[in-house]
C-alpha cells in the first residue's frame, strides 16, 4: 500500500459538509491560540494540517469534539453545533474518531477491550457483536492477533494501530488524527502510515496534524499551514508544495524539505 | 566462546562484524546461593557488619520470644497457681491456661452463652463472604457481590441483635465484645470506607463547586479531629441534643463515626490514585464519547485504585487497628476483653498481662498480615502483563 498514489486516482470528495469552523476563537487564559479559523471539511476529504509546534493545529482538532472549548465563533459537525448543550456534544463526540500522540490505549484492558469499550457502553451494542465488529477493524488494521494481548505487550506501532481501530469501532464520520507518528520509533512511523493510506482510499474523512510531507503528498485533498493559531495558506498538496503563495509557507517548506 | 581467534573486533578504524556474539552465562561469583549471600548480605563491609548485627539482634529476640512463649510457658492449670514462678520452677513463660479458659469471652464478650451460636453462623457467612469477593476466580462473583453487599448485611444484623418474631430473642449490643465487636467494626469500617472514599474523591475533583466545597469541607474538618473525638461526639455529646428514646444504639453510633471518619482518610489515597492517571486517559475516554460514570468506573477507578492498591491497604490495617479506640466509650472489643480479663484475681499473676497481650498481638498480627499479603498479591497479579507504558 505504500507504492505512490496520487488523489487523482482516491474517490472524489463528496459536497456534504462534516465538518465546518466558522470564524472560531480561543483563548488559553490570556493567549490567543486559535484567531479567526474558518475551515470546511466535506464528507471524503482528507485535509493535513501541517504547521510549527505551538502554532494551534492540535487545539483546533481538539475542539472539533470538543475536548477543548471554543470561546467564539461555530464549530458544526455533522450537521449538530457545539454549544455548551452537552447532549449536543455527546452526539458529536459519538460521530469524531480520535486518534492521540501518545496512543492512549487503556493498559488495564485487553486489545479487543479496548475497541468493544465504547462500542458496549455508548452504542449499546451487545457484546458478542461489539466484538466481532473490534474484530473486523482489527483485521482493518492487520493485528487480528495481537487481540488478546494488552497494550503494554505491544510496539509503539502496534498500539496505534490498536488506537485507529478503537476508534473506528465506532463508525465515525469523521476521523480526527493528533500527530500519530510524531511518538513512533522510525522503522514503526510507516506502518502506521500505511494504515491511514488504506483508511484515506476507502474515503474515510480524515482531518490529520501531522508532519510526515510523504504523507500530504500522497492523501491529501489540502494541505493546512497553521502558525500563530491562524491558517497561513491551504491548497490542494501539487500547488502547496510546488507554488507555495504566503512567504510563511515557502519558509516552512524551505525548513522541512531540505 | 567469542567468535574465532583472529577476528576480535577492533572498532578503532572501520569495522564489520562477521560472527554475532552469543549470550554467556555470568561468572561463577554471580550465580547460585553463594551469589545471591554475597549480592545481598556480604556486598560490603558496612554490609557485612549490618547483618552480623541484625543476626544477633534475631536470635536475641528470637529466642527469648520462643523461651516466653513455648519453653516456660504454663500449658495445663486451673488458676493462677499455675503460673506462679516457685523454687522449682524460677522461670515462668505464658500462662495459656488463662488463655484457654477466656478464650470464649475474648471471642463473644458477653454475648450470653446460649446464644453464642448465632455470633458462630456469622462468623462463618462473613468468611464464606470474604473468600468469595477476593477469590478472584470464584465462581459467579456477580452473586458473591450481592451475598456479600445486601444478604450478609440484613442477615448479621438479624442474628446479632435479634428478631423475637423469627425466634432470636433480642441481644444488647452491650453484651457484645471481643473479636465480635472488632470484626463487625473493622468489617463495616473497611466496607462503608472505600466507596464512600471514592465518591468523596470524585466529588474533591468535581467541576461543580458545591460538590467540590461540600467533600472538601467533610474531608477537612473530618481530618481535623481525632477519632477519638469523633468518638466522644458520638457517644456523649450526640444524646444531649437527640431525645433517649430516638438516640440510635450505642454501637451504631461508633460505627457510623468510625466509618465516616475512614472514609475521609479514603478519600484522601483514592485521589492521589486520580492524579496518578495521566490527562490522556481521561481525554481518550471523553473522545470515545463515554460520560462521566462510565469514564471513572471503566477507565479511570480501575487504574486509580490498582496504582493506590498499597495505600488503601495501609489505610485499612490503619483503621483495623484503630477499632480499638472504641473501648474509650465503653464498647468491650477484643483489647478490651483481653484488658478486663488479664485484672481478674483468679488468674493474677506477672505472666498474665504478658501473655494476654501476646495474644491481642498475634491476632492483629495475623489480620493485618494477611491484608498485607494479598494486596501484595493483588498488585502482581495485576500487574502482569500490562506494564504501564
Amino acid at each position: 500500500m505504500s507504492e505512490k498514489t496520487t488523489a487523482a486516482a482516491m474517490p472524489p470528495p463528496a459536497d456534504k459538509p462534516v465538518v465546518e469552523l466558522i470564524g472560531v476563537h480561543k483563548w488559553f487564559g490570556a493567549f490567543h491560540v486559535l484567531r479567526d479559523v474558518n475551515l470546511t471539511v466535506r464528507r471524503g476529504e482528507r485535509i493535513v494540517i501541517a504547521g510549527p509546534s505551538g502554532g494551534g493545529k492540535s487545539t483546533l482538532i481538539r475542539c472539533i469534539n470538543a475536548i477543548e472549548r471554543h470561546q467564539q465563533g461555530r464549530i458544526v459537525v455533522n450537521g449538530v453545533e457545539l454549544t455548551s448543550d452537552l447532549k449536543r456534544i455527546d452526539e458529536v463526540r459519538r460521530e469524531v474518531g480520535m486518534v492521540f500522540q501518545q496512543f492512549n490505549l487503556f493498559p488495564h484492558l485487553t486489545v479487543l477491550e479496548n475497541c468493544t469499550l465504547a462500542p458496549i457502553w455508548v452504542r449499546k451494542l451487545p457484546k458478542a457483536q461489539a466484538e466481532e465488529l473490534a474484530m473486523q477493524y482489527l483485521k482493518r488494521v492487520h493485528i487480528p492477533e495481537q487481540a488478546k494481548k494488552y497494550p503494554g505487550q505491544l510496539s509503539g506501532g502496534q498500539q496505534q494501530r490498536v488506537a485507529i481501530a478503537r476508534a473506528l469501532c465506532m463508525n465515525p464520520k469523521v476521523m480526527l488524527f493528533d500527530e500519530p507518528t510524531s511518538a513512533l520509533d522510525p522503522e514503526m512511523v510507516k506502518e502506521v502510515l500505511d494504515t491511514m493510506v488504506e483508511l484515506a482510499l476507502d474515503g474515510t474523512t480524515m482531518i490529520v496534524v501531522s508532519h510526515e510531507m510523504g504523507f500530504a503528498r500522497q492523501v491529501a485533498n489540502r494541505v493546512v499551514l497553521m502558525d500563530e493559531g491562524q491558517i497561513v495558506e491551504a491548497n490542494a498538496p501539487e500547488e502547496f508544495f510546488n507554488h507555495p503563495q504566503h512567504e510563511r509557507t515557502k519558509l516552512f517548506l524551505s525548513q522541512i524539505l531540505r | 566462546m567469542t567468535g574465532v581467534a583472529g577476528e576480535r573486533a577492533y572498532a578503532d578504524l572501520a569495522f564489520v562484524q562477521r560472527a554475532p556474539i552469543g549470550a554467556l552465562p555470568p561468572p561463577l561469583a554471580m550465580r547460585g546461593p553463594w551469589g545471591w549471600l554475597r549480592a545481598n548480605l556480604f556486598s560490603s563491609a558496612f554490609n557485612i557488619v549490618l547483618t552480623v548485627v541484625m543476626l544477633a539482634l534475631i536470635v536475641w529476640i528470637g529466642k527469648s520470644t520462643i523461651d516466653f512463649l513455648f519453653i516456660d510457658a504454663v500449658w495445663v492449670g486451673h488458676d493462677r497457681t499455675a503460673c506462679m514462678a516457685s523454687e522449682q520452677r524460677p522461670h515462668v513463660g505464658a500462662c495459656w491456661p488463662f488463655v484457654w479458659e477466656r478464650l470464649n469471652y475474648f471471642t463473644y464478650g458477653s454475648y450470653p452463652i446460649p446464644q453464642r451460636w448465632r455470633v458462630d453462623v456469622f462468623f462463618a457467612m462473613l468468611a464464606i463472604g470474604v473468600a468469595w469477593l477476593l477469590w478472584l476466580e470464584a465462581p459467579r462473583r456477580d452473586l458473591g457481590a450481592l451475598y456479600f453487599f445486601v444478604v450478609l448485611p440484613v442477615c448479621s444484623f438479624i442474628l446479632l441483635s435479634g428478631a423475637p418474631a423469627l425466634g432470636l430473642e433480642t441481644v444488647d449490643t452491650s453484651l457484645w465484645g471481643g473479636v465480635l465487636v472488632t470484626v463487625v467494626v473493622s468489617t463495616v469500617g473497611i466496607v462503608v470506607s472505600l466507596p464512600l472514599g471514592i465518591v468523596l474523591a470524585l466529588g474533591r475533583r468535581s467541576r461543580m463547586p458545591a460538590v467540590r466545597l461540600f467533600s472538601v469541607i467533610f474531608i477537612e474538618f473530618v481530618r481535623g479531629v481525632p477519632l477519638i473525638t469523633v468518638l466522644f461526639m458520638a457517644s456523649v455529646m450526640l444524646p444531649l441534643f437527640v431525645p433517649e428514646d430516638l438516640t440510635p444504639d450505642k454501637l451504631l453510633r461508633a460505627l457510623i463515626g468510625i466509618a465516616l471518619f475512614a472514609s475521609a482518610y479514603m478519600a484522601e489515597v483514592v485521589r492521589a490514585g486520580l492524579q496518578a492517571i495521566p490527562r490522556g486517559q481521561y481525554e481518550a475516554a471523553t473522545a470515545l464519547g463515554l460520560k462521566f460514570w462510565p469514564q471513572m468506573g471503566l477507565v479511570i477507578l480501575p487504574q486509580a485504585l490498582r496504582v493506590t492498591i498499597p495505600n488503601i491497604v495501609n489505610t485499612t490495617i490503619g483503621l483495623f487497628k484503630d477499632t480499638t479506640l472504641v473501648f474509650i466509650v465503653g464498647i468491650f472489643d477484643l483489647l478490651r476483653t483481653i484488658e478486663v480479663a488479664r485484672i481478674d484475681p483468679k488468674w493474677a499473676t506477672p505472666v498474665t498481662s504478658p501473655t494476654g497481650y501476646a495474644v491481642a498481638a498475634l491476632f492483629y498480627w495475623v489480620f493485618c498480615y494477611a491484608m498485607a499479603r494479598y494486596a501484595r498479591h493483588m498488585e502482581l497479579r495485576l500487574s502482569a502483563g500490562q506494564e504501564r507504558r
